[in-house]
């Protein structure tokens, strides 16, 4: 096995030849979470984007460089096949309004037209329902549309809906932005939980959670990582006066 | 989540006051034993690590206000740890003192029977083990009670110094074992104040009441 | 300062009521209408008129049942000639940006502003001339083109609206892009297509300008879409302009139908897009 999940290696990305993200490398170690901080468009979320890929989805999106899955050059691989094992969760709730719970967690299934027996179908909905800590919600609403949930709910259900394709990443945009402080506790426990199973990459600019949740923290600034280290470490003793200043809320 | 760092924390700080205890009761033990081996142990092997724990206590302090950002009870319960910490690491210096008297105590005669000094021993430790036992169990009225038994040790020490200036004045060969005898008793009276400092805070975590004025203004 | 309050407050009232009378103006032309229909048209209605042929003039009796179901083919025709364009064309324009889709867009408007005899014509060219003959496919082609920006326009304005968060999640599962179109984005924007493809289908129910010159009008049940149908426009058309009092009744019965058939899928098209709404 790799020792890292994930080798970014000098990646740039960016919009029509605007490079957002410059030169950026980074080691993921596998199992842990990792959080990217940093003020409002200094690139994180571009970041994560190309780690699934869904950066080029946008018109115009550029990118340079590396990323190797376990070894593997991601930008060789088809797509579709590498958002299959690396999942995402988005910053707003998105379950699919036409579908029931049931088949919001086997959408990444049904989208991709994988048939399942019926067994095979339930334990997944099952097991990633309580992985996503979710089930005892739902349990006796299982054919109910997942729109009818509440907000943090919801968003519990995407991550089911990442979890059911058994990804080796799980990025993660911003998850609880939307979300009130109860359910963003709640989603902060469960990805303390997921992290023994899966390698977790959090995007958020809530220093706090970042500091809660996260092994690693990564402190990006104008598109660079200014540093990436313990996340113990960067909280008390940050080694750039930029990470410091961020730390202490001169900026962002 | 906090929770269980804080329990982490918790559980760290407990081991330290149980080490802090089994120094000074070593300390004396050592003293009435004459075990001079146990008196070495004392200062070469529980002081150092005394001093560990001390350090990762302070690291792991830091990081929990750093990344959990507590507030109301959990700050101020880690506040106290901090605060206790300090007090923990200065008891084991104070029984590395009391060794270092006691060393030389046993190696030479007794000026007089010791009645007193076990006596302060054993109070001043039980009122450690208390004030650790009122902060685990958030216990207000144990604590009070801690601070409360501070005058006993008071004149404890009062009565050892009074005792051996009669024993001084009568014989001044014994001068210099009575010092180390006054040492170990204002070492241990010193022990007793830390134990109080922590009952007092205890007090604060709990009930979020500075009480040490209060106290200082009745006694003025 | 001089307290101007209750001047201003009674300027407001006045408003008010002079929008409320405006409004109320704007709906008696459609209670006069819809009284006339209902008052001429109701007595013709029976069993017979949805049962039977038309009869000979000066026959008492006699229905409509030809141009009811000549209608419903042309409808049939139409809806299945513009709504897998339109929605086709819907999911192009709502996707696409540039200089193609908004020439594209600036068509189907102008497609929209064209009059329905000119687009008749078209087809009387187009299908009628080569086909040798009047006939239903003509006239449903016709009422196809019709609709055409209706449904293109239903299709563009509903994707538009879902979010784009729920293009982001199928694709983010791996999800090809067309099966993320298909499976999740339309079924999403479903509710608002259909009221767009009902809306257009009570537009053209009624139209009679473009099928003069392609499906005809016929008297007799036709169900061959290469031979000439009526439909329920044709019927009043025609029946209205006979001198006999018996078509005129038969007319009025086909307004009333007529009429009621596109008010319900109005109804139902505006309850749609209002439930969707809220």
């Amino acid at each position: 096995m790799e020792k890292y999940v994930l080798k970014v290696i000098d990646l740039s990305a960016g919009y029509s030849g605007n490079w957002v993200v410059k030169n950026v490398s980074m080691d993921v170690p596998h199992n842990k979470a990792i959080a990217i901080m940093g003020p409002s468009g200094c690139g994180k979320s571009t970041f994560i984007r190309c780690i699934n890929r869904m950066h080029e989805v946008v018109p115009g999106a550029s990118v340079k460089g590396k990323i190797l899955l376990e070894g593997e050059d991601i930008f060789e691989m088809h797509p579709v096949k590498l958002r299959r094992r690396v999942g995402m969760v988005f910053q707003r709730p998105n379950p699919f309004p036409t579908m029931n719970i049931y088949d919001n967690v086997l959408a990444g299934y049904i989208l991709n037209g994988i048939k399942l027996k019926k067994e095979e179908k339930d334990r997944i909905v099952e097991q990633s329902l309580k992985n996503a800590f979710l089930w005892d919600e739902v349990k006796a609403s299982l054919y109910k549309k997942g729109t009818f949930l509440s907000g943090g709910q919801q968003q519990r259900l995407c991550i089911a809906r990442s979890l059911a394709m058994n990804p080796n990443i799980l990025l993660l945009d911003e998850p609880t932005s939307a979300l009130d402080p109860k359910a963003q506790a709640m989603i902060e426990e469960l990805i303390t939980e997921l992290k023994k199973t899966v390698t977790i990459i959090l995007v958020t600019h809530n220093r706090a959670q970042a500091a809660r949740v996260s092994d690693y923290t990564a402190f990006m600034f104008l598109g660079e990582i200014i540093e990436f280290d313990d996340t113990a470490k960067m909280f008390t003793a940050p080694k750039d006066k930029r990470t410091e200043e961020y730390l202490t809320g001169k900026f962002g | 989540m906090i929770e269980q760092k804080m329990d982490e924390l918790k559980k760290k700080l407990i081991e330290e006051a149980s080490l802090a205890e089994r120094m000074v009761s070593d300390s004396i033990k050592g003293l009435l034993d004459k075990d001079d081996k146990a008196l070495d142990e004392v200062v070469s092997e529980l002081e150092p690590r005394m001093n560990d724990l001390e350090i990762e206590i302070d690291e792991l302090c830091t990081n929990f206000i750093a990344l959990y950002e507590p507030r109301a009870g959990a700050l101020r319960t880690v506040l106290m740890i901090l605060k206790m910490n300090n007090d923990l690491e200065r008891i084991g210096d104070l029984a590395v003192n009391i060794s270092t008297s006691s060393k030389y105590l046993i190696q030479h005669p007794q000026v007089k029977p010791l009645i007193d000094i076990p006596k302060m021993a054993d109070e001043a430790t039980k009122m450690l083990r208390d004030s650790i036992d009122a902060f685990i169990n958030s216990n207000t009225q144990l604590a009070h009670e801690v601070c409360e038994r501070d005058e006993i040790v008071d004149n404890l020490r009062d009565q050892i110094l009074r005792e051996l200036i009669t024993y001084m004045t009568a014989d001044p060969s014994t001068i210099e074992r009575s010092i180390h005898l006054i040492k170990i008793s204002r070492n241990l009276e010193r022990v007793a104040d830390l134990s109080t400092n922590i009952a007092e805070d205890v007090i604060f975590m709990v009930e979020g009441r500075i009480i040490k004025h209060h106290k200082d203004e009745k006694q003025a | 300062m001089r307290d101007n309050t209750g001047i201003r407050l009674l300027k407001d009232r006045v408003f008010k009521s002079i929008i409320i009378i405006f409004s109320f103006a704007v709906i008696i032309p459609l209670g006069l209408i819809l009284f006339g229909i209902v008052k001429n048209g109701i007595s013709a209605i029976n069993w017979d008129l949805f049962t039977k042929l038309p009869t000979p003039p000066g026959e008492a009796g006699g229905g409509i049942l030809n141009s009811i179901v000549g209608s419903l083919i042309l409808i049939l025709i139409a809806v299945l000639l513009s709504v897998p364009f339109g929605i086709m064309l819907g999911i192009f324009l709502s996707e696409n940006k540039g200089r193609f889709a908004d020439v594209l867009g600036i068509l189907v408007n102008t497609l929209q502003g064209v009059p329905s005899i000119v687009i008749g014509i078209v087809a009387y060219l187009w299908v009628v001339k080569p086909l040798g003959g009047f006939s239903a496919l003509s006239g449903g082609i016709a009422l196809g083109i019709m609709m055409l920006p209706i449904v293109i326009k239903s299709t563009e304005e509903t994707l538009k609206l879902i979010p784009f968060s729920l293009k982001e999640a199928a694709l983010g599962l791996g999800a090809s892009y067309v099966r993320t179109m298909f499976k999740v984005v339309l079924p999403a924007g479903f509710s608002g297509i259909l009221s767009g493809i009902l809306l257009g289908i009570a537009r053209i129910a009624g139209e009679t300008a473009p099928l003069l010159f392609t499906a005809f009008g016929n008297p007799y049940l036709n169900l061959n879409i290469f031979k000439p149908v009526d439909s329920l426009p044709l019927v009043i058309f025609n029946y209205s302009m006979s001198p006999y009092d018996d078509w005129h009744r038969i007319a009025w019965g086909a307004s009333f139908v007529l009429v009621v058939m596109v008010l319900v899928l109005n109804i139902i098209a505006r309850l749609r897009i209002w439930r969707n709404m809220s």
